[in-house]
């Protein structure tokens, strides 16, 4: 097992005894789907939704030439600085340049999964330059050090008192169980950051291929804060994000929250094109976008596992999937996690250092019934287990499976096979210690299933039944 | 009809009294039915686990033995879900990939099968008891069985039948990996139980063995008094 | 510095090979969305409903002197001492006849004075009836940090403006400004919110706490 693997193993142990975190996710999860549910009948025809989106994303994929190209001339006309990044540390390089050389001395950010890929606060703080995370919920995180938990939800797995708590320490606020009254301790502090900001760094739901603009969806209104009042505005956007046309957004604008938050539209939806025109009365001066590959184009390249790029990153997935809920997001290790994270990190990270992200799922495909633009995320699942079965599959594993194959072939040496289990099966206290006991997990919280000697061949012959 | 029987291995070995009772209600009904002894797997453990290659040996092994069959019936959602859908990756490209998508469409889940192909509800079972159903995920989101198994309930006698909060939440089996993520898979199987006590239902009913077997694990384990039953035992009993 | 765009572009179309590209999918999404608001009444029944759901406030008049009236009334109830507009219009218009300090943010101003204005008033480029949107540009409404900075946001926008769908406020977009779009245009959906604390919605985390639609 490699080093990522046994730590998942160890996290995800850890955290499916971990009650607390479960109930509050699962009281999360509750929340969400009522009005997910509700969100979806407010379509007149939601799975047709899905398939437009879908088709509107593949169209995006398959002609991402040309779109960035496009997308890249406007934002250049309009007066912005483009840089495509190749991988996370030349992103980082760029931004890290950049601040340097503008003599930036602190920096507002908006949430940005791009920004955690590229690891960039810490470059940033190198440098002598102070970093602060404007959504509550990732302000929450950075104050506690930690990583995001989930996608839209930083903080899901903190309890108003362990908010109060922090604050107390971090900020010197009076410790309170009232969750406005928390809320409002965050807005005044970062209320003076923003005004102070030297560059504000975001991120971008959608890249419009048609007019060179971004789209940032947000509730709290921290990002348009981060994107309007500093002097320079940095948005790390995926390649991926790309949209042909901006009329597009009527469409993702909708179905994006639908199946995030449950919400019908969240509560601002931001395009920007550029550094302040020449006849507006504010904005930032200067206007970078940096387009991140970081393995995108790599994935890109394979056909059966391309849709994978289609995400908008909405957060569905994670809110659906049964072993997010048990295990948390920070078990995963990665930026990104839940069932798109088990997808796509071993395709843009290595398949033999995260492919077992993709094994730590029972593929119960709510993932794949939710996403909003049709990701086979269980088929995608399936087919990076083929990929790493095929070059990293334990010898062990290999060798049962092929002794599997062999006998499942022949079917008397099945039979005896399921006598030998069956007549066995009282010796397993014995060799259950055995070390490398695929069933030994197993015990620890089950009984096991009892192998019965009367097999149904045996009962259906008893009861003459026709047999072929 | 002529109705040939797909004994997935867990019923084999482990739950035969499913597959009996399964045969007993399509016999009611006046069908033929007839079981290949030849049969053994449908390969899912190996496709799930990434072999393929040994999957389609399984595979194949399956083909040739229900081949002459008119109509399939199984009393398992996943396994029925893997000869309709994982069939038809494993043979993608392949000479056998025609075969493979025929014997698909004549292959059913049982409920599916009663329900929207024989287009019976009403059995005549009698199953006195609180019950509460819990979907298989194959049988949900691969097939599309949300409906039929209630509708077969709800013409039970005396049989009460309750939802419980989440009867579409993974149960935590997902074969292999109730073995490989023994954890997540048991604390899986403990919110399940979880939702299905709060019922106060006597009885957990599915239509799939692998669901039935991992809830029954944690339910001996913990002492809970309810008993997991398949479908098809409801169903058959008098 | 080197951009990285061509190695970027060339590094696609390796990926992308040599397949025939994928012809542009037919749009056809517009009538699968939720409902749109016909016309008319419907449709400032539609908008009304959706804006009072999220906590927003609108109110509908004869003409633009009832809605300053209304305006007057806020003004007093809420004990407004500064306010904040822009232009030469119908905000700044409002504004003056509040008799309070007003700041007007054409020509630029302090971000912390901003701050510090009760309430921010702007106009708008349309209003959306499916979605209970106000569409606002930085050209058009007085700036990027007008209608985000202070606690409350007052939009005035004419009955004209209220359009049925997300589609038709694009549309509106092209014809107004052509491909000169201003560089910041919002829309605007219910007073600010958040719910990253134990899921508790929570109003006014950075945005304003209040908003605030008067349509004549």
């Amino acid at each position: 097992m490699t080093r990522n693997a046994v730590e998942f193993r160890k996290s995800s142990e850890k955290s499916s005894l971990d009650g607390k975190q479960q109930g509050l996710l699962a009281k999360a999860v509750g929340i969400y789907l009522g009005k997910r549910d509700s969100g979806r009948k407010r379509f007149r025809d939601w799975e047709g939704a899905r398939r437009q989106a879908e088709a509107i994303k593949t169209e995006a994929l398959e002609n991402l030439d040309m779109y960035l190209s496009r997308f890249i001339e406007k934002v250049k006309e309009r007066g912005g600085t483009v840089f495509c990044a190749e991988d996370e540390s030349s992103a980082r390089d760029y931004i890290a340049n950049l601040a340097v050389e503008r003599g930036v001395k602190s920096v507002v950010k908006s949430k940005s999964m791009t920004t955690e890929e590229i690891h960039l606060n810490g470059a940033l703080e190198n440098k002598g330059i102070k970093v602060l995370e404007t959504d509550l919920g990732e302000f929450i995180v950075q104050l506690l050090g930690q990583t995001p938990y989930h996608i839209v939800f930083p903080a899901v797995h903190l309890s108003k008192g362990e908010v109060s708590d922090l604050f107390h320490e971090k900020l010197g606020s009076e410790k309170t169980d009232d969750i406005e009254g928390l809320t409002m301790i965050a807005r005044e502090h970062l209320r003076k950051e923003y005004c102070k900001a030297d560059m504000g760094i975001s991120g971008a739901n959608f890249a419009v291929a048609e007019t060179g603009m971004i789209s940032i969806t947000e509730n709290e209104g921290n990002a348009r804060l981060t994107m309007g009042l500093p002097k320079i505005h940095v948005a790390v956007v995926g390649i991926e994000k790309i949209l042909p046309r901006m009329a597009d957004l009527a469409l993702f604008l909708q179905v994006l929250p639908t199946m995030g938050t449950g919400h019908w539209m969240s509560c601002y939806n931001t395009l920007v094109g550029g550094p302040r025109a020449k006849d507006e009365i504010d904005g930032p001066e200067e206007f970078h976008v940096v387009l991140l590959d970081n393995g995108r184009s790599k994935l890109l390249a394979d056909k059966e596992s391309r849709e994978a790029l289609r995400c908008i990153r909405c957060g569905g997935c994670l809110n659906v999937c049964p072993v997010y809920q048990t295990v948390g997001g920070h078990s995963y290790g990665t930026v990104y996690p839940g069932p798109i994270g088990a997808v796509l990190t071993p395709l843009l990270r290595g398949l033999k250092q995260w492919g077992h992200l993709s094994y730590a799922s029972s593929l119960c495909e709510a993932c794949t019934e939710i996403c909003p633009v049709r990701i086979g995320l269980h088929k995608r699942l399936l087919s990076n287990r083929r990929n790493y079965a095929d070059k990293y599959g334990p010898l062990a594993e290999k060798l049962g499976f092929k002794v599997f194959a062999f006998v499942s072939r022949r079917p008397l040496l099945w039979r005896m096979a399921g006598a030998l289990a069956s007549a066995g099966q009282f010796l397993y206290p014995l060799v259950g210690w055995f070390p490398g006991n695929p069933v030994k997990g197993w015990t620890k919280g089950r009984t096991l299933p009892h192998i019965t000697w009367k097999s149904f061949r045996n009962m259906w012959a008893d009861r003459g039944g026709k047999s072929i | 009809m002529k109705i040939t029987l797909f004994i997935p291995c867990f019923v084999e070995r482990v739950a035969p009294k499913t597959g009996i009772a399964m045969a007993e209600v399509l016999e009611r009904l006046g069908h033929e039915v007839e079981y290949p002894e030849k049969q053994t797997c449908c390969g899912q453990p190996a496709f799930n686990s990434g072999y393929w290659k040994e999957a389609r040996s399984t595979a194949e092994h399956f083909l040739d033995v229900f081949n002459p069959a008119e109509i399939i019936v199984a009393p398992s959602g996943s396994c029925t879900a893997m000869v309709k859908s994982g069939f038809g990756e494993l043979f993608k490209g392949t000479d056998r990939e025609t075969e493979a998508a025929e014997l698909g469409g004549r292959t059913h889940e049982f409920s599916d099968f009663l329900v929207n192909i024989l287009k019976t509800v009403d059995l005549g079972a009698r199953f006195p008891g609180r019950v509460t159903f819990h979907d298989g995920c194959h049988s949900l989101r691969e097939i599309g069985v949300k409906t039929p198994p209630r509708d077969l309930l709800s013409w039970v006698k005396e049989l009460e039948l309750v939802e419980m909060e989440g009867a579409d939440r993974c149960c935590g089996f997902g074969g292999t990996f109730s073995v490989k993520h023994p954890d997540i898979s048991t604390a899986m199987g403990k919110a399940k139980c979880a939702n299905i006590a709060a019922t106060k239902a006597d009885f957990v009913v599915s239509n799939d063995p692998s669901c039935l077997i991992q809830v029954r694990s944690v339910i001996e384990r913990n002492g809970l008094a309810i008993k997991a039953l398949h479908l098809a035992e409801v169903l058959a009993s008098r | 510095m080197k951009d990285g765009v061509e190695s970027l572009l060339s590094r696609i179309k390796t990926a992308l090979g040599n397949d025939p590209r994928r012809e542009p999918a037919e749009r056809n999404y517009r009538d699968l969305m939720p409902p749109a608001g016909g016309s008319g009444e419907d449709r400032i029944e539609l908008f009304a409903k959706n804006v009072t759901a999220l906590s927003g406030a609108f109110m509908s008049f004869g003409s633009l002197d009832e809605a300053v009236e209304r305006l007057k009334k806020m003004a007093i109830d809420m004990k407004w001492k500064k306010v904040a507009c822009h232009g030469q219009g119908n905000a700044f218009k409002a504004a003056q006849s509040l008799g309070l300090e007003v700041l007007n943010t054409d020509g630029g101003y302090a971000k912390l004075d901003l701050e510090n204005c009760d309430a921010g008033i702007t106009e708008c480029d349309a209003l959306v009836a499916q979605t209970g949107s106000v569409l606002v540009t930085a050209r058009n409404a007085g700036g990027r940090g007008l209608s985000v900075l202070p606690p409350h946001h007052v939009v005035l926008a004419e009955s004209s403006q209220l359009v049925s769908d997300l589609s038709e406020a694009f549309e509106v977009l092209e014809n107004k400004y052509g491909s000169n779009y201003s560089s910041s245009m919002s829309f605007i959906t219910g007073p600010s919110r958040t719910a990253d604390i134990e899921q508790q919605l929570v109003l006014g985390a950075h945005g304003p706490k209040k908003l605030t639609i008067l349509m004549f």
